[in-house]
């Protein structure tokens, strides 16, 4: 994008114009009530849409605003390193408690 | 080895103040711990998200989310922590090009808008617990309260920080060799943030 420039080589940073921020800003207001009119219409996969759109919104915030796609990779390893185990514990966990058939254990003696 | 590396690692030199020292990296330290520290934050969020999902539907008496939740009032509180993460990264653009008057003007928005954020979860909260949700009344109640007030504490934090660049910005301090503070700051701030689109989501929106 014409916006961004890259004009530091030493940590990759980037420097987009206040117009690209904006514009940014205006698209995340837009998916936000895409959200909210999903979820009012109820169209057939609402939920797998709403999340969709949640994990767009969520990688434009820390793709451009946290300037993650511009920066070194190394920020961007630690931060999914840690976001990887928490999606990983709460699929889990709900996986677990919400999907998998409960077994009564037998009752020994 | 340059001459710089060999200044720094004997102690010699001023500390710099922007993000360009010598790491073993080359990048700064400061940022990777505070990205380190991000990667934690989504532990801490995804236990208390993890929790309120094990223990949705799990309440024996209301009320229940669909009773309570007020998604017009709840979208709009969303909307304007968005807009503070922008107001947030156009700050950050101010400081960096030494326009001391957008700087601080953008930071007061931040500080205003949060403020806005935490207004309106305090009003939520009251309106609950006259209808009957509190801490103890239910599993929901409990693993709700835990989870957006976390949240909501966090955004105070911020809130507070913003308002110290603030103070410091309107003084005339915020120069731009100090742009890696408010960038670490708008980092936190812009977390909090993503944290909030996750639980609008999963909270409110999926019943």
């Amino acid at each position: 994008m014409s916006q961004v420039t890259h004009d530091d080589a030493h940590e990759g940073h980037a420097h987009a114009s206040p117009g690209f921020y904006w514009m940014i800003g205006g698209i995340l207001a837009v998916l936000t009530a895409v959200e909210v009119a999903l979820f009012y219409i109820k169209p057939p996969g609402e939920q797998p849409l709403l999340l969709i759109l949640s994990a767009v919104k969520f990688v434009m915030v820390i793709g451009y605003f946290m300037h993650l796609k511009f920066d070194s990779k190394i920020f961007t390893g630690v931060f999914v390193a840690g976001l990887t185990l928490a999606v990983f514990m709460v699929t889990a966990l709900v996986v677990l408690y919400h999907h998998m058939p409960v077994t009564p254990v037998p009752v020994v003696g | 080895m340059s001459e710089a590396v060999l200044e720094q690692q004997s102690g010699g030199g001023a500390a710099p103040q922007d993000d360009h020292h010598h790491t073993a990296t080359g990048l700064n330290n400061w940022k990777v711990g505070f990205w380190t520290f991000i990667g934690s934050e989504c532990l801490f969020f995804g236990t208390l998200l993890s929790t309120y999902m094990v223990y949705k539907g799990a309440s024996l008496e209301g009320p229940y989310p669909r009773d309570i939740f007020d998604i017009p009032l709840t979208t709009l509180s969303t909307f304007v922590l968005l807009m503070s993460s922008l107001a947030m990264v156009l700050a950050l653009d101010g400081v960096q090009k030494a326009k001391r008057k957008v700087a601080a003007f953008w930071l007061g928005v931040v500080v205003v808008f949060g403020g806005i954020f935490l207004g309106f979860q305090y009003y939520e909260f009251n309106h609950f617990v006259h209808e009957g949700l509190t801490l103890s009344h239910s599993v929901f109640g409990s693993t709700f309260y835990v989870l957006t007030g976390f949240h909501g504490a966090h955004v105070t934090v911020g809130v507070i920080w913003m308002a110290t660049l603030l103070v410091q910005s309107l003084r005339g301090k915020l120069t731009p060799d100090k742009a890696l503070q408010v960038e670490i700051a708008g980092l936190y701030w812009h977390f909090v943030d993503i944290v909030w689109i996750v639980i609008f989501v999963l909270i409110y929106l999926i019943p």
